[in-house]
């Protein structure tokens, strides 16, 4: 059975102000879509509230995740459902290695299975850290530093796609991941995503303002958002269009103003 | 019950079977006690702690330990004993020595490990001179006199000239009666090494109880001293403790201190750079909780140009706890060249708690560098969502992130087995 996001007219405020304006949106299992849009648009606003963060309340709508209403549940409880989300600015956590915190990620989905699980032993755990490490270039010394703390813009990227592929989610929203990333860092973390996406038939929701990270994870779907609304949904060929033409004149047809 | 009085010292030296010259200082001790107030909220270094509700002649001196032999021992104390990688262990209970180890390997270098009262009387030389003499005296307070009183109990160690010590030492103060007095004396002859835990802990209990301590870490020119003095007493234990560190040329002491325990605790902690080239850093790790009265005073002296000195205190609160943390760093006047630091951060897990954070300077000297930092903050919301949105339930989010607030300080902590168990106190503390 495949696992389906699905969002339908979901309304977000922050504060009085609101921000997602009736989002309607279907992922499945195995497909690639790419959200695009200008800077302010909601973009990240919609990848947060579907991870669950309690800032970001939504004020109508619903969401279903794997045939369950994902809004009701926890953050912790969404991952462990197989939802993830690869941070645009991932928070530093001082104290608390990667290697530890990688560590619990895993044995929290295991003690949720059963509360009895000792937990991955230490020398399995190591195996299998250094083997995706290393598919995704990232130095084993990172392991023992603390997590993102001090961290380059892209070492924190390729450690947000180390995560994802730790946690095997079946649906991962990665929010701007392209950014801050080096030319051949770009193309290890892409094709890290779709060597996932081909084992496990994950779904992929790509945020991005450029083509050149499509080029690597091709979308089937290309969504365009303008203050709050998905005002525009086609193919791969949208992506090319929108870095030729700009936004202006999805505004005019759509009638939004450029926020200035 | 015994109260403390004159007849009290002496039927205590008595016990002890010690030697007329100790007996003699804990009188002349005795009298200074008695000649100096007990100190009240109008002293400033007590202005934060208010002790009226101490009766000492309430709970009274310490009680020999033989009584307390056949009670075990908790089994976190012995599980560490065993497993950690000490040349030297000590378990006293209550003053009287339960265990007792020392590898052939530090015997054959001279290193002198055991408890106070057989160091007075089998090394007498070097106790007459150095017992509470350079370290922290007797006329420092009211209760550094009554300590000399009525110490009893603890740990002498000894390393001797370009000595290095061959593995580390271990020491656990266990009370079952909740009344201890006991002395701590560590002497790292010059260019010799060396790594210390000192532990002490006690069961609870519905009485109130006191440990009234003190320790003396003398590291002479060219040596250096990893000392950690690890707290765990039952929330009934008043304590009241005078720490003093004292450091030679091109020396070096790496100071750790966690308490955890207590129902309050009042320490005076004093770090003398000496000569030229001193090194000294000072870790703090608390955690209160419940009504518990955490007051930290704290001294880096520079007394030599060309030294340096760096304190990081923190503490996590919980409930109606409070914590006072005063720091002063002294230069003395042409102490140039001197590095201080200091700094205190505090984490509140509840807003019923409270933390004063006093940091100070007194630099009488122009070419120096120091420098202070304070803070007090709570959880991080940003960082608890970042490890839930990885599968992560909330009590654990919670756990890791204290965890990860102590664990700079906690990687100073020379044995992995009492770092976890530290941790384990830890995260016990967040949720009861
Ligand atoms: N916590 C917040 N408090 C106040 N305003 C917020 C908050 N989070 C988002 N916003 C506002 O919501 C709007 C949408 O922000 P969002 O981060 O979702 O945009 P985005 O499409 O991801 O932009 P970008 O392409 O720059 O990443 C912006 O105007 C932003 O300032
Ligand atoms: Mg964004």
């Amino acid at each position: 059975m495949t696992t389906a996001l699905e969002i339908k007219n979901l309304h977000v405020s922050i504060g009085d102000q609101p921000i997602l304006k009736g989002i309607n949106l279907l992922v499945k299992q195995g497909e690639t879509h790419a959200l695009m849009g200008p800077n302010g648009s909601g973009k990240s606003t919609l990848a947060y509230t579907l991870a669950g963060h309690p800032a970001y309340e939504p004020s109508a709508g619903q969401v279903i995740f794997d045939g369950k209403d994902l809004l009701e549940m926890e953050a912790d409880e969404r991952s462990r459902a197989g939802l993830f989300l690869a941070f645009q600015y991932p928070a530093a956590v001082p104290g608390v290695t990667l290697a530890k915190f990688l560590r619990q990620t895993i044995n929290s989905r295991r003690k949720a299975q059963n509360p009895e699980d000792p937990g991955i032993s230490i020398p399995e755990f190591r195996r299998l850290l250094t083997k995706k490490m290393d598919s995704l270039g990232i130095d084993h010394k990172m392991a023992g530093r603390y997590l993102n703390e001090g961290f380059s813009g892209g070492e924190k990227k390729r450690v947000e796609i180390l995560q994802m592929s730790v946690v095997e989610p079946k649906i991962a929203i990665m929010d701007e991941t392209d950014s801050g990333l080096d030319i051949d860092a770009l193309r290890v973390v892409s094709e890290g995503a779709r060597r996932l996406q081909e084992e496990m038939n994950m779904g992929i929701l790509v945020i991005t303002h450029y083509q050149r990270i499509l080029n690597y994870i091709q979308p089937d779907y290309v969504h365009i958002m303008l203050d709050g609304r998905i005002v525009e949904s086609g193919g791969p060929e949208l992506a090319l269009e929108l870095e030729e033409r700009g936004y202006d004149w999805l505004r005019e047809k759509h009638g939004v103003l450029e926020v200035a | 019950m015994s109260t403390f009085n004159k007849d009290a010292v002496i039927k205590l030296s008595a016990s002890l079977n010690e030697p007329e010259w100790m007996l003699q200082r804990r009188l002349q001790a005795w009298a200074l006690y008695e000649s100096l107030p007990m100190p009240t909220t109008k002293d400033e270094e007590w202005r934060r702690t208010d002790i009226r509700r101490l009766k000492l002649n309430e709970i009274g001196p310490s009680v020999n330990g033989d009584a307390a032999v056949n009670t075990a021992i908790p089994e976190f104390l012995g599980k560490e004993l065993t497993e950690d990688v000490a040349g030297g262990r000590m378990l006293q209970v209550d003053g009287v020595v339960r265990q007792y180890e020392l590898s052939d390997e530090l015997k054959a270098q001279g290193v002198i490990f055991c408890d106070m009262h057989t160091a007075v009387s089998q090394h007498p030389d070097l106790l007459q001179k150095h017992f509470m003499t350079e370290g922290v005296r007797p006329d420092e307070g009211k209760f550094a006199a009554l300590h000399a009183a009525f110490w009893r109990g603890g740990t002498f160690l000894y390393v001797p000239k370009n000595v290095q010590a061959a593995a580390p030492l271990h020491s656990v103060l266990w009370s079952v009666n909740g009344k201890t007095f006991t002395h701590t004396l560590v002497i790292v002859d010059v260019g010799a090494e060396a790594v210390f835990m000192d532990e002490y802990a006690s069961a609870g209990g519905e009485l109130p109880g006191l440990h009234n301590g003190c320790i003396e870490l003398l590291v002479r020119d060219n040596a250096s001293l990893i000392y950690a003095g690890l707290q765990d007493f039952g929330q009934n234990i008043w304590q009241f403790n005078h720490e003093r560190g004292r450091i030679g040329r091109d020396a070096r002491l790496d100071w750790v201190t966690s308490v955890m325990g207590s129902r309050l605790t009042k320490a005076f902690q004093t770090l003398e750079l000496d000569r030229p080239g001193g090194w000294g850093r000072m870790s703090g790790i608390f955690f209160t909780n419940g009504r518990q009265h955490l007051d930290m005073d704290t001294q880096q002296n520079h007394n030599a140009g060309s030294t340096t000195s760096d304190l990081l205190y923190k503490g996590a609160l919980r409930d109606k706890s409070r914590t006072v943390w005063q720091g002063m760093i002294k230069a003395q006047p042409g102490s140039q060249k001197i590095d201080g630091f200091q700094a205190n951060r505090n984490l509140m897990l509840d807003k019923t708690a409270r933390a004063d954070s006093i940091p100070g300077l007194e630099i009488e000297a122009d070419d120096v560098k120091c420098t202070h930092a304070s803070a007090i903050g709570q959880l991080d919301p940003e960082e608890l969502f970042y490890l839930m949105s990885r599968g992560i339930p909330r009590n654990t989010a919670v756990e890791m992130s204290v965890q990860g607030f102590f664990d700079p300080l906690m990687r100073r902590i020379p044995f992995e087995g009492v770092r976890n168990r530290i941790f384990d106190r830890i995260v016990e503390k967040i949720y009861t």
